[in-house]
Parts: structure tokens; sequence; C-alpha cells
């Protein structure tokens, strides 16, 4: 018992690797928010561009979302941040981590707002352009709306899954829990600042899947 | 003269001709009954009315505007043809308010007072003012249907269109939608009706319209219709309704 408490949980390298750790919930946090952002929103106007049914741009789509789907997003991050330099393109870790998780989040929730939009029954369609709307004001008023409804929850699980991953940043340096944790442990040579980062993620993240099963409950509403 | 006027339309699915050339005038504040075996193209017919359906060839015309011609705004003319679905249709996530309104808010423009006014006036008419506010999963099929019908008719259409309104109903709530329909008949509504509701047809219809295989066989007065039809397959069709 003691020797787990000393492993796990020993008091001094607490109090030392708090602010760092800390640190690395900040960088989390901000990459995290960044990254729901623009993934979410990328993700559903490429919903949006391929409800338009132009072929030559849907195949791209499918094309590429099903490219982000298949990689781990580990190797699209190390291609990016150790070859990209070799072309003379210079990215920050920081940023490689965004805009690599972005597009990894972005292409799992386009299928699934896309697979939200097909299961909008065509009758709402046909209602809405019986009484004059056309296709975008349709599919902004009518079809979209209840789209995003039925997608909170597999949204939510993708998000939270994807957003777990800017651990990934420790292996190009981007200062995040993990990256703290593992150099406090290595100076350390005590597993105490790792369990410190896991107990930082569960903090993050429980609110996160919480707030999932709210809007779940909010957004739904009773079927005809 | 008409006031939708139908001449020589057409449409395929594919290889199958479900309308095979339809010629129909509609009269002014004339309801138009049509009845016909399942797939005689009596839906498509209706849905090709308003361009739900793409019609292969033929010409249709709404009060003088040819609906095919490439110049026509075909959303512009849809608020003048209401149309109520077998399914209701109703938007789920919208008050029957909400759903009454929202094209006249974003289509038509109107600011949310005024369409609320409209709203709530072409609830009243459907008997359902004080159910402004509940959900389409809070009314009774019979409640659905007639918020969808209030919904066209918010937009004051010239011709309603009736696909099987009554048809996803349990039978005690078909009579609320039929007492809707005939207020609206004795409003002076033109109406295109597709539907089985026969003793309806019979006190409420100006035409019946017996289609088989995408044309028009027989049509005429109710009376006439459901009692001495002279088509063979017209004779056939009635007399298993009538069973």
């Amino acid at each position: 018992m003691n020797a787990f408490l000393e492993t796990f949980f020993k008091p001094n390298l607490i109090a030392q690797y708090l602010p760092s750790i800390l640190k690395g919930v900040f960088v989390t946090i901000e990459i995290a928010l960044a990254v729901v952002i623009s993934g979410l929103l990328l993700g559903l106007v490429l919903a949006v561009i391929r409800s338009f049914h132009i072929k030559l741009i849907n195949v791209f789509i499918i094309v590429i979302v099903d490219m982000l789907r298949a990689l781990p997003p580990l190797v699209i991050v190390l291609i990016v941040y150790f070859g990209l330099p070799n072309v003379g393109v210079n990215i920050p870790s920081f940023a490689v981590l965004w805009l690599v998780l972005t597009l990894v989040l972005a292409a799992f929730a386009e299928e699934i707002f896309w697979a939200g939009i097909l299961s909008v029954p065509k009758g709402q369609w046909e209602a809405a352009r019986s009484t004059g709307f056309g296709f975008v004001g349709t599919l902004g008023y009518i079809v979209l709306p209840q789209a995003v409804r039925l997608t909170v929850p597999p949204i939510t699980n993708r998000t939270v899954a994807i957003t777990k991953n800017t651990a990934l940043g420790m292996v190009i340096g981007v200062p995040e829990i993990l990256n703290q944790a593992t150099s406090a442990q290595s100076f350390s040579g005590n597993a105490t600042p790792l369990m410190m980062g896991a107990i930082a993620y569960v903090l993050l993240f429980i609110p996160v899947v919480a707030l999932g099963r709210f809007l779940e409950t909010r957004f739904a509403w009773r079927r005809s | 003269m008409p006031i939708l006027s139908i001449r020589g339309l057409r449409k395929s699915f594919g290889h199958t001709e479900v309308l095979r050339g339809i010629h129909l005038a509609v009269a002014p504040q004339e309801l138009v009954f049509i009845i016909g075996p399942s797939g005689s193209g009596k839906s498509t017919l209706l849905r090709c009315c308003n361009r739900l359906e793409e019609p292969t060839a033929g010409v249709i015309t709404l009060d003088g505007v040819d609906l095919m011609a490439r110049s026509t705004d075909i959303n512009a003319m849809r608020r003048k043809i209401g149309m109520v679905f077998q399914s209701f249709n109703l938007y789920p996530h919208m008050t029957a308010l909400g759903n009454v309104t929202l094209a006249l808010r974003k289509v038509v423009g109107k600011s949310r007072r005024d369409a609320d006014a409209a709203g709530m006036a072409a609830l009243e008419r459907v008997g359902l003012s004080a159910k402004a506010k509940s959900y389409p999963g809070e009314l009774s099929g019979g409640q659905q249907q007639r918020v969808a019908i209030a919904r066209a008719l918010a937009l004051e259409p010239t011709v309603m269109l009736f696909d099987e309104p009554t048809s996803a109903l349990d039978p005690e709530l078909v009579g609320s939608v039929l007492a809707v329909m005939r207020e609206l008949k004795s409003a002076g509504m033109t109406m295109l009706v597709v539907s089985h509701e026969m003793r309806f047809a019979r006190d409420a219809a100006d035409r019946v319209i017996f289609m088989d295989h995408g044309l028009i066989v027989e049509e005429g007065a109710p009376a006439q219709i459901f009692g001495a039809p002279r088509e063979p397959r017209a004779k056939a069709f009635i007399a298993e309704l009538t069973r």
C-alpha cells in the first residue's frame, strides 16, 4: 500500500510538479477548444457542401474524409511536423497539432452530420419546398436543425475521442498535459506526475461527457 | 376560365410511365376529387401540380402562369399552391405556431408579430388556436393534420392539394380533418383531393375523377360516378369500395 502511494501519489512530487501539470492543462484546454470549434464547423460546412450533390466535389470530400478517418492521427502529426520542413514549410508544433486534429475531427463530424442530414425524412423537404422554401432555406431552417439534434450523441463521443488526442502533442513537443507529465516523470523517476496527468484528463473530460448527456436530453423532442 | 389547367401531362419514373397524358381544368372554387386504384398515378398527378415531382412533358398553368416555364419562379408559385400530405410532415422541432409561421417569416418576409397574427388566425380556422404552443409530438394525428392544413392555409393559397389527408389517421380522428376541409370548400377554396373518403366526396365534391394506369378514365358529378359509372374499370373499383 505504501509502495503504491510512493509510486503514484508521492506528496512532495505532487507539490513540485503541480504548476507544470497545470500549465499543461491550460495548453490542452486551448488546443482542445480550438480543435472542437474549428473541427465541428469545418465538418458541418463539408456536410452542407456535400448535400448540394455536386459529383466532383463530393468525390473529393469523400476521398479526403475517408483518408483522414483511416489514418492514425499520430501518423499525420508526424508526417506534417517532420516531413513538411523538408519542403520548406515550417509550422509551429502547436499549430500542427491543432491543424491535424481539426482535420481529423472535421472528417468524422462531416460523416456524422451527413448521416444526420440523410436521416431527416424526405417529407420534411417536401413540406418545406411546398411552402416556397428553396433548397438553402429548407436546409437551413428545417433540415439542419433536425439533423444537428439527431447527431448530438455521436458527435459528442467523437469530439471527446479526438480531443483526447491532444496528448499526441507530446511527440512533437507541445507542452500539453502528457508532455509535462512525462518530462516530470523522467526527471523524478516516479510515476506520480503521470498519475497527476491522468487525473487532469479525467477532470477535464468528465464535464464534457456530462455536457453531451445534457444536450442529448435537452435537444430531444417527442417523435410523432 | 379555369384557375388550374393541366394539359398533356406525362411523367415517367425510369421506363415506367406513371402519367400518360392528363388533361384537367379546375374552375375557381371547384373541389375536384380524384379516385383510382393504387398505382394509378393520383398522387403523382397531385405532386406534379407544384412540381414536387418534375413532369416529363405537358403544360400546367395556375392563374394564367405557366408553372413549367423557365422564367417562372417555382418557389414563389408554390406559395400559392397549398399542399397537405398523407403523413402531415410537420416540423417536429417547432411548435404548431412555429410550423404555421415559418414560411410567413422566412419566405414571405413578414415580421414575427404579423406572422404570429396570421398564424394564429390560421390555427383558429382549423380549431387549434389553443394548441399553438404544442409540439407535433404532443398532438394527435388529426390535430397534426389540421396544423398542416393551417400551415398551407396561412400562405393564402389560390388552390390546395390534399394527398390522402386522412389515410394515416385513426377512424375516429378523420371527421375533424374532413370538417376543416368542408369549411374550406364552403369558403370558396379551390381544392384537388386524392382520397378514399367516399362520403366526403358525395357531399362536398363538385366533380369526381377516376384514374387508372396514368389516365383519367371517367369523370363526372359524384352522384353519377358513384351511382352509375360507365367504364367497366370504374364500375369494378367503385363496387369494391362500396362493398
